[in-house]
């Protein structure tokens, strides 16, 4: 359950930007998950929920949004979204493939209530 | 009653991007001193401190090695590594799943400058200590024979991020339904980068393998220095 660190560093960032803002909550906050981000979304929404009382996001929600896995081949130049962790090009066979996305791990967005 | 106004701010910002920036600085110090730093990721009970055990006894006195062991609790493995007459600091994050960079950073001015390897030992887990970059030149992932060969394709995160892959305790294998082939081939369907490796700590199979991969690649970050 390494989500609870994790949140710890959304929250840092965060408090970070609301206070460049002045803004006095936060409401709702987007996160972007890979599919390879290594985290179960379930447990980020239970550890956000466990987290933000107390804080300035006390009434916030979290959602997150789920980014597929999705691979370029180097050699055929396919790009292909993968929902197994089988790292070989569908239609050429080549193992020469590089990540686009999947690992992202990112805040997207936050929405702010100021005065 | 005053208005309340919302507002939709972008930001972008990575959530592990604070442990990266540490781990960079750290890999980039230890590198500059060439040392080659090792994470070793694996479940509890795959052998990673009996690895270590070995290991020393290949590459100590030639080699300075020291080793950074993460648990949860007691100083057990630390006490082991020392008692092979090598220096080890042991973390305990007192229920911490994972070390992070900061961890590693805290000890290093206890790192002495004019070592070669540099061990990691992660806290036995074969999921979060995954998702946290150290600062390590090479992560290796261990799976032990009893553990069953359908690790790779359960846990694809901590072998995508490897660059090693060691199945471990191959003496078992005429025992036990771990099929070496098939594991090998699932782990590098999901990398195909891995370097492969098979070791037994009892019988001392594999051990001089895996010493001289590190010691090639000790003499790989050199010559980048140079």
């Amino acid at each position: 359950m390494h989500e609870l660190s994790l949140i710890a560093n959304l929250f840092e960032i965060m408090e970070e930007k609301a206070a460049e803002k002045n803004a006095k909550k936060i409401t709702h906050v987007v996160l972007q998950v890979g599919k390879l981000a290594g985290v179960v979304p379930e447990l980020l929404i239970t550890a956000f929920d466990m987290y933000k009382k107390d804080t300035i996001a006390s009434e916030g929600k979290l959602e997150i949004k789920e980014v597929p896995l999705k691979i370029l081949c180097r050699d055929c130049k396919t790009e292909m979204v993968k929902d197994d962790f089988i790292f070989i090009c569908t239609k050429c066979g080549s193992a020469n493939l590089k990540t686009l996305a999947g690992m992202e791990l990112y805040l997207e967005k936050m929405e702010l209530e100021v005065d | 009653m005053p208005n309340k106004k919302t507002k939709e701010v972008m930001v972008l910002e990575d959530l592990l991007g604070s442990n990266k920036k540490i781990a960079d600085q750290i890999r980039k110090k230890l590198t500059d001193k060439g040392i080659l730093t090792i994470n070793l990721l694996s479940s509890p009970g795959a052998g990673k401190t009996t690895l270590l055990e070995s290991l020393s006894e290949i590459l100590v006195p030639e080699y300075k090695m020291a080793v950074i062991e993460g648990d949860i609790e007691t100083e057990r493995d630390a006490d082991r590594i020392r008692a092979k007459g090598i220096p080890a600091w042991q973390i305990t994050t007192g229920g911490a799943c994972h070390l992070e960079a900061k961890m590693i950073g805290k000890l290093f001015p206890k790192i002495p400058a004019d070592l070669d390897f540099l061990f990691i030992e992660n806290v036995g887990n074969l999921v979060c200590p995954a998702s946290f970059d150290l600062g390590e030149n090479i992560r290796c992932v261990l799976l032990s024979i009893p553990e069953g060969d359908d690790k790779p394709k359960k846990y694809p995160k901590a072998f995508i991020t490897s660059q090693c892959l060691i199945i471990s305790k191959t003496d078992l294998a005429p025992v036990l339904p771990f099929n070496i082939k098939k594991a090998k081939k699932e782990a590098l369907e999901i990398n195909p980068n891995l370097k492969l490796l098979t070791i037994s700590a009892q019988s001392g199979a594999g051990i001089k393998e895996l010493a001289e991969y590190f010691m090639e690649s000790l003499q790989k970050i050199r010559r980048t220095n140079a």
